[in-house]
């Protein structure tokens, strides 16, 4: 707010760089300043430096160069508690809670009251042997209650983190830094994980701070986010400032250009689909989770030749556990599952793939690469006791220049940036580590291919070729299943929608038929008047 | 002492042994605790616990009073679990190589000690032991008295320590940085606390523990120290330490179990005169039932960040 003219910041980050001991140089010479009381987006691609600058002004990281200033004060941040104390607390992208523990432990963690006289209620360090004092358990459970209701975030103080769905887990994020009397809010990609309807309730709390005069810093990289909620926008590519423009001065697309460095298609380009007959088929599929709670409840489900099903969902209503009981990873309680006519029920993951089926896991890590491998020992894994990958009697023996060559194919036909085949695969960055899955995967000309979250944290142009390699699929004939949370992604490259919640198949759409909006109510279990006759797809 | 019903002694007997050889172990387990559930792996009690017993001995004997000798115990064993702190926490040394050393150094310094400070090869001079608590209205009764008419104080030390430990972890700012830290270090970082500095505390809290079990055997239990007298008590503990799922009461419970299983050992040639020629065979069968109660058990959970050094900057 201007007072006698001059602009108040509440935060100001001067000529700030950051190279990372890998040589990532995620942030480069950045100013950036932002105002008492104001929304502020920042706004960039996946790896363009956002999280790193906010972890650097949260005393999380450190910075190579650069001056960080907090409400004018210069400050030598050495650990987040400098910032804590200062009022800035960071709502983090992967939250930091713990899950055995409960709501309260996780929101005292550092700041825990002791002693019954205090009551929870002045927030003082805790320091050396007054942290062997008992601490005021039942204090802090009621100031955290207060907190909830002043703000309409209603939560158990005593339940486990690893019991309350991942809203709630960030509710609980949020009142961490309420507790701590954070006026400098950072809330990093806070939607990424929340229904349609939950990121309309986080709104409306940001609103409710922004009433009580706090800062916001609003990480993301949705277009559509800053432009509902922020006062001002500043854009972030590879680690530089674009550049820092208001609200009212700019539209959806500048700000698109500026965060990708030219024009973007919105919308997947892609034919009419043309289906042929039935490649998969699911009979009443009831799956557990590997804690043995019952995940997928009776699913039926068709994917023909030519079509690209997609399934919408939030994150954690069986869609891995389908997709995992397909590919052999998990086995199934009841029901089958057929490739072609052909039962493949209670296959093994080889089996399966033999069968036909390609899987691109949604967990990259876990299941889709050994990131001490090489890229071409990757290429070849799932594949590598057949020819031309094995040899000898038996097929007992590697083929490695055998192996070399394929997978120099493969980098040249994905364009996958790598400087060498035989470097590893944890050099790679996020989007060409996916590359590489998805090339060893299609290249196996499958019948079919689960897609699991494809292009999670990707940036726009390893998504954009992603989905135009699996449209191009599609056309040669493969039938597709698409897991994905991101509703904008099923939408564009679907050419049919599911809808799953709670492990049922709810509703089944055309996507020129339906809205997002419509979608959002689906995944969040809302029932459906008619439709729910034909959930049978 | 007049002579009761003998079974009813014999059990009075085994209820005291029970206690006796599940002190060292209880102790040291609580101790192996601190240092894993802040995520440093301790297989080092062993060593710690060695040192501890040589330092009581030699304590006592240079000062005169096996209290203080109880102290410097205590003091020696935390010190050699901080030089295990500072490699595996400081320097993000691998946990198992540094313990397997510090194992090392506890069985070759001790050696070394009994040759410097007395001249001998297999066992020290005696030395004053801890005073027994003596109860007196005790003395007469059958079984109990038996039981706990006369014991080392450590005993009594074990319980407070048992309920001490737990007070710790669960109801302390301390003891939940301690948790958060060997669940999820980042996340304490981030709250603001020195993931660091509560993992050393932790670690060097282990060693002054498994030290304290230690100067039990040597100046609560017996008199003197031995080469090697720990024989693998560290390593039992540690399984204790897993058979009780990392958790103050778990180990207390764990420890019991396995000194009364040891105590058994001594009851069963009384019980069945023909083991007596068997000896040997009957000393394998605690360690045995240990092997049996670790594959029997319920999935234990260990601390998420366990052996995960933690880096700032590296992202995981
Ligand atoms: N701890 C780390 N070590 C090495 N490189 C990192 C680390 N954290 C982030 N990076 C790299 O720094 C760049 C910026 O990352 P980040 O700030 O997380 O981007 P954003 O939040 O905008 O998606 C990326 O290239 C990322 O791979
Ligand atoms: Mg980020």
């Amino acid at each position: 707010m201007p007072q006698g003219g001059l602009t108040i910041y509440a935060v100001e980050l001067e000529n700030i760089s950051k190279t990372f001991p890998g040589g990532v140089e995620a942030n480069k010479n950045i100013t950036l300043r932002i105002r008492e009381g104001e929304v502020h987006g920042l706004l960039g691609e996946n790896g363009a430096g956002k999280s790193t600058l906010m972890n650097i002004l949260y005393g999380f990281l450190s910075k190579d160069t650069g001056r960080i200033l907090i409400r004018g004060e210069e400050v030598e941040l050495q650990s987040p508690q400098d910032a804590i104390l200062r009022g800035v607390g960071m709502v983090h992208q992967h939250f930091k809670l713990i899950p055995p523990l409960t709501v309260t432990e996780n929101v005292i963690l550092g700041l825990e009251p002791v002693l019954k006289r205090l009551r929870a209620e002045r927030l003082v360090e805790t320091k050396h042997f007054s942290s062997l004092l008992p601490i005021d358990f039942r204090g802090a459970a009621d100031r955290i209650r207060r907190i909830a209701e002043e703000n309409g975030l209603h939560i158990d103080p005593d339940a486990k983190i690893q019991d309350i769905s991942v809203g709630l887990q960030q509710r609980v994020e949020i009142i961490k830094t309420l507790y701590r009397n954070a006026d400098i809010v950072i809330l990093d990609e806070p939607t990424s994980v929340l229904t349609p309807q939950e990121v309309d309730d986080l709104f409306v709390t940001l609103e409710k701070f922004k009433e009580a005069g706090r800062t916001i810093i609003l990480i993301t990289h949705k277009l559509r986010e800053p432009m509902v909620l922020a006062d001002r926008i500043s854009v972030l590519r590879d680690g530089e400032l674009i550049g820092t423009v208001n609200k009212e001065d700019t539209s959806p697309e500048e700000l698109a250009r500026m965060m990708v460095g030219r024009p973007v298609v919105f919308r997947v380009e892609k034919g009419p689909a043309n289906p042929g007959g039935v490649v998969l088929a699911i009979k009443d599929l009831t799956v557990q989770d590997k804690r043995g709670i019952t995940a997928v409840r009776g699913i039926n489900l068709e994917v023909k030749a030519g079509e690209i099903l997609g399934i919408a969902g939030v994150e954690g209503n069986g869609q891995t556990e389908l997709v995992e009981a397909i590919a052999g990873l998990l086995k199934s309680r009841e029901g089958n599952i057929l490739l072609n006519g052909k039962d493949i029920t209670g296959l093994d993951p080889r089996e399966v793939r033999e069968a036909g089926v390609s899987h691109i896991p949604e967990d990259r890590h876990r299941r889709g690469l050994i990131l001490g491998f090489t890229i071409a020992e990757n290429s070849t894994l799932g594949r590598h006791h057949r020819a031309p990958f094995a040899m000898g009697p038996g097929r007992q023996v590697l083929d490695l220049s055998e192996a070399d060559g394929i997978t120099e194919a493969l980098v040249d036909t994905y364009s996958i940036k790598v400087s060498d085949i035989h470097s590893l695969a944890s050099t790679l960055s996020g989007g060409n580590q996916q590359k590489v899955i998805v090339a060893r995967e299609l290249s196996a000309n499958p019948k079919l291919i689960l897609a699991a979250q494809p292009t999670r944290g990707l940036d726009v142009g390893a998504t954009e070729y992603i989905h135009n390699v699996l449209v191009s699929m599609r056309d040669e004939g493969a039938a597709i299943l698409l897991v994905s949370a991101e509703l904008d992604e099923i939408m564009s490259v679907s050419d049919r929608i599911a809808v799953i919640f709670d492990g049922q198949i709810v509703a089944v759409k055309e996507p020129e038929a339906t809205t997002a909006e419509e979608l959002g109510l689906l995944m969040a279990g809302h029932k459906q008047d008619q439709s729910s006759a034909e959930a049978v797809v | 002492m007049q002579t009761g019903d003998p079974m009813l002694e014999l059990m009075g007997w085994l209820l005291k042994a029970t206690l006796q050889m599940a002190t060292p172990l209880v102790l040291t387990a609580l101790g192996g605790m601190f240092s894993e559930r802040t995520g440093v792996v301790n297989i080092g009690l062993e060593g710690m616990m060695l040192v501890g017993a040589f330092s009581a001995v030699a304590g006592t004997y240079y000062v005169g009073s096996p209290w203080l000798g109880l102290i410097i115990a205590v003091i020696a064993g935390g010190a050699l679990a901080g030089a295990h702190a500072i490699v595996c926490v400081k320097f993000k040394g691998n946990h198992i190589v540094s313990g397997t050393g510090i194992i090392l150094f506890g069985l070759g310094s001790t050696t070394l000690g009994l040759q410097v400070v007395w001249g001998k090869q297999g066992l020290s001079d005696s030395v004053e032991r801890i005073p027994e608590v003596v109860i007196p209205q005790l003395r007469d009764v059958p079984m109990l008295g038996t039981a706990f008419g006369s014991l080392s104080p450590i005993i009594y030390f074990m319980f407070i320590i048992t309920a001490l430990s737990w007070y710790v972890l669960y109801r302390t700012p301390f003891g939940l940085r301690m948790r958060a830290a060997g669940e999820d270090p980042s996340t304490l970082d981030a709250a603001g606390v020195s993931v660091e500095w509560t993992r050393i505390v932790g670690v060097v809290l282990s060693g002054a523990l498994a030290g304290l079990g230690g100067a039990y055997l040597s100046i609560g239990f017996e008199n003197a120290f031995g080469k090697g007298m720990t024989a693998g008590k560290g390593f039992i503990a540690l399984a204790a330490l897993i058979f009780g799922n990392w958790t103050p009461i778990g180990c207390f419970l764990a420890g019991l179990f396995f000194g009364f299983v040891t105590g058994l050992q001594f009851i069963f040639p009384i019980l069945i005169p023909e083991l007596v020629t068997l000896t040997n065979l009957v000393k394998i069968l605690p360690y045995a039932l240990v092997i049996v109660a670790l594959a029997g058990i319920r999935r234990s959970i260990p601390p998420k960040g366990i052996a995960v050094p933690y880096e700032k900057e590296v992202r995981v």
